[in-house]
Order: C-alpha cells, then sequence, then structure tokens
C-alpha cells in the first residue's frame, strides 16, 4: 500500500489577499454598524460611495498602466481602503470630498507607486490627511451622537445634504454640527477649565465621549476578530495602545485636572480603529516583530504628543504616516538573527 | 540643422535638457516659491538674467581664470548679478520683492546656474553661452510659471492673481477666478503641492517623450520598408 507524500507548506487553504480583506471587511463592520447607528446615514451613504469611486479609480488606472483589472479589483484592496477612510470621515461631508480622497488615495498613493504591495504610505491614511489639510471646516464638522442630536435626519434628508448640500428648512449647519470629544476636550481645557468641570457636561460617557467610547468598543471586537484569526500580530495594537496608555497616564498622574484619564485617549477618536486597522496594514507597516513594537509605540506616542501639544486635535492619521516613512528602517535595524549567525562582539 | 548649432542649444534649454524637469536643479526656489503663476514667473524671470549675463561673463573670462579657482570665481560672478537683480527689484518690484523675500538672494546657490557656468559656459564662446544661458532660463522660467499656474489653480481656483506687482496697473484685471464657489485645495499651495505637482510635470514630460521616440521609430520603419524592393 501507498500513502501520497505531500511536502510542506502543510496548510490547508491559501490564504490569498481577497480571503484576508474580506476578513477585514467584516472585522471592521461591527465598529461601521455602530457608527451608522450613532451618527445616521451619512456613514453607510459614504462607505458605498467611496468603496464604488475606489474600484472604479482602482480599474481606470490599471487600464492606463496596462495592467490585467479584474485579479485587482477582486482582491478587494480598495475596498478595504474606502472602508477605511469613509469610517474616519464626518457623516454629512460633501460627496466630491469624499470621491476627491479615495480617488486621491488609490490613484496617487497606492497606483503611482506600483499598485497593491508597493505603496510606502498607507492609502486611506494619505486621503484622510489630504482632505483634512485641504479641507479643515468640512473636515471638522461632526455630528453629536444621536442621544444628543435634536434634529436627526432620516435617509433622504442625509441624502440632500451630502449630495446636494441642503439641510431641511429651519436646520443650519451651526445648530447641527458638533465639536468630537477630542475636540470639545481640548478647546475646553485651552480656556483653562478643569477636567472634573468640563465632564459635568452630558457630552462625556465613561471614559470618552458619550456613543464614540461605544464605536471604539466595536472596533475592539473588530480587532479581536482580527486577532483570532492571525491576520494582525498582537504586536502593533499592544505597543501602539501602551504607549497612548503610558504617555496619558503619566500626564494624567502628574496633573490630574488638565490631562484627561489615560482610558480617554484609548476610546477617543481614531485611536482603536488606527491601532487594529490601520497600522497593522501589512504593506506599511514594519514587518520584524522587534520591529513592530518600536513601529506601534511610536505611533502611539507621536498620537499624544500630537494631540497634546501639535495643532490638531487627533492624530492617528499623521502618526501612521510619519511611521510609514520610518517603517523600512526600523527593519533593517531590527533584522533577527540568522540560526547560528554570531555576534559581531562574540568573537 | 546643424547638430552644434544655436538650434540645437534652444531646444536642449527648453525641453532635452531642461534644467527642471529633466536636471533636476534648483528644486529649491522651484519648490518653494511657484504657490502662485505671478510669483513663479518672477522668480524664473529674475533667474533667466543671473543666468544669462553670468553666462556670458564666465565665457569672456574663462581663458584667464586658472581652474584651481574657478568655482570660486564663477560664484562671485554670480553673486555679484544676483546682488544687482536683488537691488533692481527692490526698486522697481518692491511688492514682488517682499513675496519673494530670501529667495532672490538664494538664487546665488542655484545649481543651475553654477552648472551651466562649468559645464558650458567655462567651455564655449561668447555666442554660445548667452544662447545657453537664455534658452535655459527661460526653460526654467516656463516650468516656474507652469507649476505656479497649475498650483493656483488647484490651490486658489484664480490664475494671475496679484499680476499688478510685476506689470503694474494695468494688469490687475488679468486676475481670473475659475469659479465663484471653488474655493480651491489648500494642499495645491502647501508644500507637498509643489512635490506632487513637480512629480507630474516630469511624468507627463516623460510620456511626451516616449510618444514622440514611438512615432519617430513608426515613421523610420514605414520610411524603410520600400528600401529592399527599391534595392
Amino acid at each position: 500500500m501507498q500513502f501520497a507524500t505531500i511536502t510542506s507548506p502543510h496548510t490547508d487553504r491559501p490564504n490569498s489577499v481577497t480571503v484576508t480583506m474580506l476578513w477585514v471587511i467584516i472585522a471592521l463592520l461591527p465598529g461601521a454598524v455602530a457608527m451608522a447607528w450613532y451618527f445616521g446615514w451619512g456613514v453607510i451613504i459614504h462607505m458605498l460611495l467611496a468603496s464604488a469611486a475606489a474600484v472604479a479609480a482602482e480599474a481606470f488606472v490599471l487600464k492606463l498602466r496596462a495592467r490585467p483589472v479584474m485579479p485587482a479589483i477582486s482582491d478587494l484592496s480598495a475596498v478595504v481602503t474606502a472602508l477605511l477612510l469613509a469610517v474616519a470621515l464626518p457623516p454629512l461631508l460633501p460627496w466630491w470630498l469624499t470621491v476627491l480622497g479615495i480617488v486621491f488615495a488609490i490613484v496617487v498613493a497606492k497606483q503611482l507607486y506600483g499598485g497593491i504591495g508597493y505603496n510606502p504610505f498607507n492609502p486611506a491614511m494619505i486621503g484622510y490627511v489630504l482632505l483634512l489639510v485641504s479641507y479643515p471646516v468640512e473636515m471638522t464638522t461632526w455630528l453629536p451622537p444621536i442621544m444628543l442630536n435634536q434634529n436627526p435626519l432620516d435617509f433622504t434628508q442625509t441624502l440632500s445634504a451630502i449630495f446636494v448640500g441642503t439641510l431641511p428648512p429651519g436646520l443650519d449647519w451651526d445648530a447641527l454640527s458638533a465639536a468630537t470629544p477630542l475636540d470639545e476636550m481640548r478647546n475646553q481645557l485651552n480656556q483653562n477649565r478643569m477636567i472634573s468641570e468640563i465632564r459635568q457636561s452630558p457630552l462625556w460617557g465613561d471614559f470618552g465621549g458619550l456613543g464614540w467610547e461605544w464605536v471604539g468598543n466595536w472596533y475592539l471586537l473588530g480587532g479581536a476578530i482580527l486577532l483570532y484569526k492571525r491576520i494582525i500580530s498582537w504586536h502593533i495594537p499592544v505597543s501602539m495602545l501602551g504607549a497612548v496608555l503610558v504617555m496619558a497616564m503619566l500626564f494624567h498622574f502628574l496633573d490630574q485636572e488638565s490631562h484627561p484619564f489615560g482610558l480617554f485617549h484609548i476610546f477617543s477618536g481614531g485611536t482603536l480603529l488606527g491601532a487594529f486597522f490601520i497600522a497593522t496594514d501589512p504593506v506599511t507597516a514594519a514587518t520584524t516583530k522587534k520591529g513592530q513594537l518600536i513601529y506601534g509605540a511610536c505611533i502611539g506616542l507621536i498620537t499624544y504628543v500630537i494631540r497634546r501639544w501639535g495643532g490638531y486635535p487627533d492624530a492617528v492619521a499623521f502618526a501612521v504616516l510619519l511611521m510609514n516613512m520610518a517603517a523600512p528602517m526600523i527593519d533593517y535595524y531590527t533584522q533577527p538573527r540568522v540560526f547560528g549567525q554570531r555576534d559581531a562582539g562574540d568573537d | 540643422m546643424a547638430t552644434n548649432g544655436y538650434g540645437r542649444l534652444i531646444k536642449d534649454g527648453l525641453w532635452n535638457n531642461n534644467q527642471a524637469l529633466v536636471a533636476l536643479l534648483g528644486l529649491c526656489p522651484l519648490l518653494a516659491v511657484t504657490n502662485s503663476a505671478v510669483n513663479g514667473l518672477g522668480l524664473g524671470l529674475a533667474t533667466l538674467v543671473v543666468i544669462t549675463l553670468s553666462n556670458a561673463t564666465v565665457s569672456l573670462i574663462r581663458n584667464w581664470v586658472r581652474p584651481e579657482v574657478r568655482l570660486p570665481v564663477f560664484v562671485l560672478v554670480i553673486a555679484s548679478f544676483v546682488t544687482a537683480v536683488e537691488l533692481s527689484m527692490n526698486a522697481w518690484f518692491y511688492e514682488l520683492y517682499k513675496i519673494l523675500g530670501i529667495f532672490i538672494p538664494l538664487i546665488v546657490t542655484n545649481c543651475a546656474i553654477i552648472g551651466r557656468a562649468e559645464a558650458f559656459a567655462s567651455k564655449n564662446p561668447l555666442g554660445r553661452s548667452l544662447v545657453d544661458g537664455l534658452a535655459m532660463g527661460i526653460g526654467f522660467t516656463l516650468v516656474l510659471t507652469v507649476l505656479g499656474a497649475v498650483r493656483e489653480i488647484i490651490g486658489l481656483g484664480t490664475i494671475f492673481a496679484q499680476a499688478d506687482l510685476m506689470f503694474g496697473d494695468i494688469a490687475s484685471g488679468l486676475k481670473v477666478s475659475l469659479s465663484e464657489d471653488f474655493k480651491g485645495m489648500l494642499l495645491a499651495i502647501l508644500p507637498p503641492g509643489a512635490f506632487i505637482g513637480l512629480g507630474f510635470m516630469i511624468s507627463i514630460k516623460n510620456i511626451i517623450d516616449k510618444r514622440l521616440a514611438s512615432s519617430r521609430k513608426a515613421a523610420a520603419a514605414t520610411a524603410a520598408e520600400p528600401e529592399p524592393t527599391a534595392v
């Protein structure tokens, strides 16, 4: 009797890019649905719009470059980029800004560098930073979460706000919009208010902003799915969140009334989304284990530094892009020793 | 046209060996001041004057300067012309002078100018050096102006704003606003916009060159085809 001899690798199923990207999308869904729950239809509209624009832009550039279109479209990487950008955008952003951001992300940040696997910078964050730097007013016009929103818009009203720019009669943008928790905390602190005083406002939940912290929880669940499926390793999220927490707690205990509790920074802004979905992008992050720890910790550090002393309320996007730049150097200096290789000092 | 003729020099300066797009020299002023068409044109013209005069002067003194000291001498020549240009702009285009600021004195360090002095003017007679300087200067000015115009259109939605700073009050009507609604994409005005814009200009030039080369090859192939039957 003869048995078929199968050589390694003994994996049960090819772990293709499409499957990986599909899992990222699945893991992103809880957080995205939670955002849609708290901030209205705009989140879903932007997700669909960005995905369509991303696929169209990718197909167009691949045609120009005379590369096969279908394999690149069906690997879903453009859709992941689009969804990551869409959940970072304000829910009532005008439609052409979303399209501009995602087209720039796909065409310039991804395809001009050679397409998937060759981009040195995270495309979604390039698109986000382009919009944030170019259109600061539109990009900071956020909605309050549903329980604080006096005038929630229904589906058609949201559509007309995004595509035509008209609000229902009797409403204006100032009445509708609200600052994000990070923005609010920063403004209040700049007016020399104390934290215990600031937190009297109904805007706050247990750690971060009301509603916002639950979105964070759902992203955390998504991150757990990615960790369980081994799509990401723990090194980057843990070191990034750890660095934010250590920095925030250090300053919190130095001066409790002007530095919010550490978990505020974890559950506000893009920290959790960034830690699990954006900083872990396998193309643009560091690849060695030691390098990933350094990479994540530096993102956390830069995020806290810009939030605390910089010009913008949130900084995950800037921190990720800055460390994208440093990732090749980190990899260079953290190459693991090949088994049997001697240290320089051994002789 | 002879390959060493003036036509070749002009073509090199404007296109084939454009100092900004091919040699990638003088990027510091190129990237820093091109946030509007008028600023780009202003600095481009100042550079044009300096590179033409310095090329001519270097060519005239080329047989009397020992090679050991040639670079300091070139720099001194360029610096003298830059100082003259700077003082003239201060006198006649004061507003533009204030906007361009440090980048006018920095023309001294523009590698395009010392590059032409070293590579061309120090080895060629006056006439050819003069034409080379003029062509290189115009090529550089064109890139500066086009890049400035593109960044101004995308970044502010206008073109030739503040043209009166350069051409007097008559030119203030030159300003064109594209649309009342379009307030511009700020990124184009900021430094990254200069890098991205220059990258696109270089790639467009390369595409045009490639198209020209392939059509020339095709033309040569069709011209060569009937030959075997003739022979």
